[in-house]
């Protein structure tokens, strides 16, 4: 069938179509990654530009936004020339200033995507969309659902176009419209080229249709993608491959124009004049864009200046506090338990505290007590082969809510449904909505784990397996996990009595984007378990023997304990309590009111950025009212997530600790002089690289274009097959961000700051091509800070620069808690006193 | 008592007119005068009841003035109260005031928060003249409020292809129910010969003495009331729009598309009750009507796999069965369903974005691979055709649009003949009709009698063009205007009367019609082009004033009750004889049109994404 000198490999293409479309996840396991992943083989700004030219993204800010943030001193006049001198030489200056700061500049034509299928609708009066998208959606996503149809699609396990094929040939009925279309499926052997020689003719012109067509609904089309490479990835598997998509898709196309013009017509062929321009090929420069990525870069350096002055400002050595530590506290990395580390430290100077990845170095899937599944509870490209499962609980049933019960949508149950259940419901929402309160709708992380479960940490035997995995962990495999943790993050003597591991979570209700909100390690489910593994792992007496033949002396007296930090509510709950010695219970009492007060400020910290809360009032009354948000069904903002992050700083908490940084880093605990070869510095950062620049550019994109990257306003969202949202009825699937988590975002790179050697970081970034990649490339900017010099090393094109902050000193805040009443926006570095 | 009944349409309409004055950067303001105009509305309401319950409960009716009086015609408004209107008043301002309450949160930092309170308080206007009406001519009022309000909700984000889309489609369905009110209004005009009241209408008697002489009138009139009921609650054939209107943010959905605005056609039946209970026929066809859209609707949930359309079709079907129980004569369990159903379904649309992580929580720990359902035991073809036509909604979509739209564009677009320059040969020939009619003595008796069909046709042939124009917004504008003139002249052969009648009509069509006209030349020059109606064009988003005093025009031009001409369409529709069924097809068919038409224009014009601004959506998303 296909001619030997053919143009077009419709495998490739379908492979190229796959990398290009959205990645994401569906909603339940939705994890935050760099929405152009596909472009991330060239440098940060020509990808863009291309992403821009080929797909018609928006990928900046728009230019009058940065003329305004210049005017308002947000992007530094300082650094912006310096910037213009480093690009374009001294001699250029005045023009390009002029350039950027005066110039009317059109915005640019049609993106190349989409040129030739449009076609249809200018040259043949057929507006396919219109035709074909609604009863494709429906199709499809009725395939897929995962739960909300009661009647579920007929036939499914044979794979979706087989089982369309199917029902097409017994059915009375059919999708089509007209005859020709069917039959082609009915017809066993079925190639999209067969197809696309019908609609479009010309072979050359195939790769660019499939993109136009595709590009014209690309969230389906990305779910399809994704389900097809990650089958499991639903509870209720379906099997689905994008090239029998886009083969029905054709089909459809066909059917519409047949409908409307019988089988005579010609192919597109026939209306193009002048061949499209290759998808693919040289992008053409465009001032605008070199414009706005000078402005880019302006932007950022103005901010990272100021932080890396705030971390060169010197202090003077604390003295050791004589008594030794309170207690130590192990947090996340997560930009949101910035602030709470701080209040703690600020609360109880003697105490210390720890950021690393949330699931603490134990990855395992883990089965809550009556559980059908597994859960995965590391970060999402670990595949763990350990088992944890949650035991010992008398009942396990689970709230339920008559409102979500399918029989409301039957005939006669409905009937009586809606006269009984209907006049309860107006109650409910007359309490929802003058008293929220929680429910079975809540969507929250304390259910993640029973507080008074027991877990199966320890494998007693070593053949206990499950499913090929093996039910927790032997000594050895304890030790390994205990020791590396420890060394990575620099806690390795000088041990406080208590050392606390708490996790985080969030909850919320009416939030299809839940999953965001928990721990990003943990494969967007709460950190409660792993917080509380590991802490059994570090108090197991084998463990600790083992550890000291290792350098790791854990006094006897010190004990570590589990605990999960709610960052919606600002709750903490703490496990296994009753495990502390009479003595650390004591001082744990002590440690709780900490704890609680510290969490009362930063509800106070956070309320700065929610209208609706008057950050002036009390503290107890502001934490209600943040309480509040979370179980509130009218809240499209149960907290604002990753919305603030912009740096990633690695490194001895010294570096930070005096900086007041707004919530915007993500702190990662390392000590250089435990790791001089960088053995640990590169499991960070092969981790890092990844979720936080993957965070951050997934805020980036959806912010500078919530329209073709973002998901829109969350406020008209309709939930589709429990995996996905889409606009109304007939919409296409909306992936990426809403516009409620990203509208404070300030869209910046984000930099990583990383304590050690130059020498020693260069030979571990370069290790691992992936991670090597999104540094040299320059979708993170990467600062080294040398540890004995204090000189800042600046990388870009593989090489290090010495980089000197411009401003010599940043402001000192009398109590930062003026500050943070004072002011809604993003806040400027501080010096804490 | 009886005349505190005004102040349920006053508090609404005051916090209406309030609301559109304060300056949109208020939000606590305007979020504030919809809370308190529903609160106020609800305390009232509830006060009102109490005061009713003790004091006997009796019908209460209240003919509130006079708009428009002459020989053997009178337009008034009338006010009515009895337990149908407790129940939807009761209903409508708990939800209401539910739902403001809530979207004072929801909707914060949203771009349209004026609009969308103004857009909420409008249709609570409406709704509010609706169930307080006291006859078709006060429900009418109420009924195009509601119509223009609910495009506009839909259509809330405008820059948007899909939602300016579906408002427009849902626009045409409400205006098929318009014209079923319109025919009931003007056969029962011919049946009573005066505009009759519900209160009169119940008094038995004179109902069935009426309906003696007349059955085959009565049952015409029944068959329009039953057009605009079914279309107004989504029963069959209408079904497909309700899950299309779930465009907006969800609480609005929730109140107008899950409960208030859908029940509205129960209300109807509810209201004309009396009036058609002593023709079986017309029961048996609600019965049938109600059974059939329940059944369908309910295999249409059953498929559907998005949380928003599954709860609109499984409240169609529940409202299938409340018209049954009308049909039947319970009318005290239809308003109970009432109640229960919009609370149930606004409810459960509120909610429906938890729906995620609740069952995918629920499967967790419930999961079981695949639950039989009832189609499975059933003979394959059959089980699959089933599914099929279900998960296509029965092609009621294709089907309107296959026999009713596309017939209409495709005569439209052979009329390639009228031209903006083609229009103005037509000002001869009108003027040469306008002489005849003061002197129909020059032309002969048996030519008179087809003059009236000629002049309506070519009002119908000027409309069907503006309908199908792509090119120039400026002539479909005009055929739009000159479409009225065309038709009363028709009319005007047609029976014998003042004048004044005409002048009525016209004199508001005319200044409308200069407005939108000049709204048109000041976007022409303004954008420095001739703005074409090809596709969406958005221009709301530089021109918001421009916008609005166009939308002004074309509710003045479809004879939206803000002008005279309002009145007018009744009064030219009463000199149409109930002998003629081809000329108050035509007379129909044009006003139908006229509505679609001119919010077309306005969409076309105004809303959609704004290419020229560079950030746009996906058409599909």
């Amino acid at each position: 069938m296909k001619s030997a000198n053919s143009s077009f490999n419709a495998k490739e293409t379908i492979l190229d179509l796959k990398k290009f479309l959205p990645a994401q996840a569906p909603l339940k396991d939705f994890i935050f990654h760099n929405t152009l992943k596909a472009f991330q083989d060239q440098k940060f700004h020509e990808a863009l530009h291309a992403a821009n030219e080929i797909f018609g993204y928006e990928v900046y800010l728009p230019l009058k936004d940065f003329r305004m943030l210049y005017d308002s001193g947000k992007i530094n006049k300082q650094i912006l020339e310096k910037i213009i001198v480093e690009r374009k030489g001294d001699d250029q200056l005045q023009l390009w200033l002029n350039k950027l700061i005066k110039d009317n500049y059109k915005i640019k034509n049609q993106p190349r995507v989409g040129f030739l299928r449009e076609k249809w609708k200018t040259d043949f009066g057929v507006d396919l969309d219109v035709q074909v998208h609604p009863l494709l959606f429906r199709i499809i996503c009725s395939f897929l659902d995962q739960g909300i149809s009661i009647w579920n699609f007929p036939i499914w396990h044979k794979g979706f176009l087989p089982s369309i094929r199917e029902m097409e040939r017994k059915s009375g009925s059919s999708f089509f419209k007209t005859k020709r279309a069917r039959n082609l499926l009915i017809n066993n052997y079925l190639e999209i080229e067969d197809l696309l020689k019908i609609l479009v003719g010309d072979e050359t012109l195939f790769k660019q249709y499939l993109f136009d067509q595709q590009f014209a609904h690309q969230g389906w089309s990305g779910m399809v993608s994704f389900i097809e490479d990650n089958p499991n990835s639903l509870i209720d598997e379906r099997r689905i491959k994008l090239y029998d998509f886009i083969l029905f898709e054709l089909l459809l196309e066909i059917d519409a124009i047949d409908f409307q013009y019988g089988e005579g017509w010609l192919p597109l062929e026939n209306k193009v004049i002048n061949k499209p321009l290759e998808l693919f090929s040289q992008i053409e420069y465009s001032e605008l864009n070199e414009l706005l990525s000078i402005w880019q870069d302006a932007y950022e350096w103005t901010y990272y200046d100021e932080v890396l002055a705030g971390i060169n400002t010197q202090l003077p050595v604390k003295t050791e506090n004589s008594n030794g530590k309170s207690f130590q506290a192990l947090f996340c990395i997560d930009d949101r338990e910035c602030s709470i580390r701080r209040f703690v430290e600020q609360l109880d100077t003697a105490s210390e505290t720890f950021g690393t990845p949330g699931f603490f170095n134990v990855e395992f899937f883990y089965q809550p007590q009556g559980g059908k599944f597994y859960t995965k509870l590391c970060p999402a490209p670990v595949t763990p082969k350990y088992l944890i499962k949650e035991i010992g609980l008398k009942s396990i049933k689970p709230k339920k809510d008559e409102h979500f019960l399918k029989q409301t949508h039957s005939l006669l149950r409905g009937w009586i449904i809606s006269q009984t259940l209907g006049f309860w419901s107006a109650f409910r929402l007359f309490v929802q909505i003058f008293r929220p309160s929680m429910s079975a709708a809540t969507a929250t992380s304390l259910k993640h784990m029973d507080k008074f479960s027991e877990l199966t940490i320890e494998n007693i035997n070593s053949d206990r397996i499950e499913n090929n995995l093996q039910i927790g962990f032997t000594h050895e495999e304890m030790t390994q996990r205990v020791e590396g943790l420890l060394k990575s993050i620099g806690l390795v003597k000088d041990f406080a009595p208590i050392v606390y591991v708490i996790g985080h979570g969030s909850s919320s209700v009416n939030n299809p984007y839940y999953a965001t909100m928990d721990c990003g390690a943990c494969s967007c489910r709460p950190g409660s378990v792993n917080a509380r593994v590991i802490s059994y792992m570090a108090n197991h007496p084998k463990v600790r023997e083992a550890l000291k033949s290792r350098g790791i002396f854990i006094p006897e007296e010190t004990q570590f304990l589990g605990g999960l930090h709610d960052t919606g509510r600002d709750e903490m709950v703490f496990y296994d309590e009753k495990s502390l010695s009479p003595i650390n219970h004591e001082r744990h009492e002590k440690n709780k009111i900490v704890f609680l007060k510290s969490l009362d400020y930063n509800a106070k910290e956070r309320s700065r950025r929610f209208e609706s809360i008057d950050t002036k009032i009390s503290l107890d009354r502001i934490h209600k009212k943040v309480m509040d948000r979370t179980v509130s069904l009218f809240e499209p903002r149960p907290e604002l997530d990753h919305a603030t992050n912009a740096l990633c700083i690695v490194g001895r908490r010294e570096l930070t600790a005096h900086l007041f940084l707004d919530r915007r880093a993500f702190l990662n605990s390392y000590d250089y002089k435990l790791d001089p070869q960088g053995t640990y510095l590169f499991n960070i950062l092969k981790a890092a690289a990844p979720v936080c620049g993957g965070i951050n550019l997934a805020y980036y994109f959806s912010r500078v274009d919530n329209k073709k990257l973002g998901a829109g306003t969350k406020l008209p969202h309709n939930v589709m097959g429990l995996f996905g949202v889409a606009n109304g009825a007939d919409g296409d699937l909306r992936p990426g961000i809403p516009n409620q988590m990203i509208e404070i975002h300030d869209p910046l790179r984000i930099l990583f700051v990383v304590e050690h050697f130059p020498e020693v970081v260069l030979e571990t970034i370069q290790k691992f091509a992936n991670t090597y990649e999104w540094f040299i490339n320059e979708w993170v900017n990467l600062i080294v800070v040398n540890p004995d010099t204090q000189q800042m090393f600046l990388f870009k094109d593989g090489k290090y620069s010495i980089y000197k902050p411009l401003k010599n000193t940043v402001p000192t805040a009398e109590d930062i808690m003026n500050e943070i009443e004072s002011s809604q926006e993003n806040l400027p570095v501080f010096i804490l006193k | 008592m009886k005349s505190t009944l005004v102040f349920f349409v006053l508090i609404p309409l005051l916090g209406f007119l309030v609301s559109l004055i304060i300056p949109k950067k208020k939000e606590n303001l305007l979020s504030g005068a919809a809370y308190i105009t529903a609160g106020s509305h609800l305390l009232f309401g509830l006060a009102y009841l109490c005061f009713w319950l003790l004091n006997g409960h009796q019908v209460i009716d209240l003919k509130s003035f006079i708009v428009y009086e002459s020989v053997g015609y009178e337009f008034f408004i009338d006010f009515y109260f009895d337990k149908v209107t407790a129940v939807y008043l009761l209903v409508g301002s708990f939800l209401t005031f539910m739902v403001t309450t809530y979207s004072r949160y929801y909707l914060h930092r949203e771009r349209g928060y004026k609009r969308f309170f103004n857009s909420i308080l409008f249709f609570y206007l409406g709704y509010n003249i609706v169930i307080f009406s006291g006859n078709l001519e006060t429900l009418f009022v109420g009924w195009e409020v509601l119509g223009i309000a609910s495009f506009l909700l839909i259509a809330f984000y405008r820059d948007r292809y899909l939602p300016v889309k579906n408002a427009l489609k849902v626009f045409s369905v409400y205006r098929i129910a318009d014209v079923g009110l319109i025919l009931a209004m003007w056969l029962s005009h011919h049946l009573w010969h005066e505009n009759i009241t519900f209160s009169r209408l119940s008094d038995m008697t004179a109902v069935t003495e009426h309906l003696h002489h007349h059955s085959y009138i009565g049952v015409f009139i029944s068959l329009s009331i039953l057009l605009a009921a079914a279309a107004k609650s989504a029963q069959m054939p209408f079904s497909y729009w309700l899950s299309r209107a779930m465009e907006g943010p969800t609480p609005s959905s929730a109140i107008f598309y899950g409960s208030l605005s859908v029940h509205l056609g129960a209300f109807l039946l509810l209201r004309t009750f009396s009036f058609w209970e002593y023709q079986p026929s017309v029961r048996i066809i609600i019965i049938v009507l109600g059974l059939m859209t329940s059944i369908i609707a309910t295999g249409i949930a059953r498929v559907q796999s998005s949380v928003k359309s599954q709860i609109a079709y499984s409240s169609i079907a529940q409202i299938g069965i409340i018209f049954i129980e009308i049909a039947l004569g319970f009318e005290k369990i239809a308003l109970f369903h009432f109640a229960g159903n919009a609370f149930l379904r606004t409810y459960q649309l509120l909610v429906s974005p938890s729906i995620v992580s609740y069952l995918i929580k629920e499967q967790f720990y419930n999961f079981t691979p695949r639950s039989i359902t009832f189609e499975d035991t059933l003979p394959r073809k059959m089980e699959y055709s089933f599914y099929m036509l279900c998960l296509k909604e029965f092609n009621m979509d294709n089907l309107m649009s296959r026999f009713l739209w596309k017939p209409l564009k495709i005569i439209g677009s052979k009329l390639t003949f009228l031209t903006l320059k083609g229009t103005l040969y037509f000002i001869p020939s009108y003027l040469i009709g306008l002489y005849v009619v003061y002197n129909e003595k020059l032309i002969s008796k048996n030519v008179l009698e087809w003059l009236p069909y000629l002049f309506s046709i070519i009002a119908l042939g000027l409309v069907l063009k503006s309908f199908v124009e792509q090119k120039d917004a400026k002539l479909a504008w005009v055929l739009l205007v000159f479409n009225h003139f065309w038709l009363v002249l028709a009319i005007s052969f047609n029976e014998h009367f003042g004048f004044d009648h005409v002048h009525l009509y016209l004199s508001g069509v005319l200044f409308f019609g200069v407005l939108g006209y000049l709204s048109i030349l000041e976007l022409n020059s303004l954008e420095k082009l001739n703005v074409d109606l090809i596709k969406y064009q958005g221009y709301s988003r530089n021109h918001p004033k421009l916008a609005f005093l166009f939308l002004f025009s074309c509710l003045g031009v479809s004879c939206f009750p803000i002008t005279p001409s309002f009145i007018g369409v009744d009064l030219i529709f009463s000199h149409v004889h109930e002998n003629q069924v081809v000329l108050i097809v035509i007379s129909s068919f044009c006003f139908i049109l006229t509505g679609i038409s001119a919010i077309r224009i306005y969409a076309r014009v105004f809303l959609g994404p704004n290419e020229k601004s560079g950030f746009i959506n996906y058409k599909s998303s």
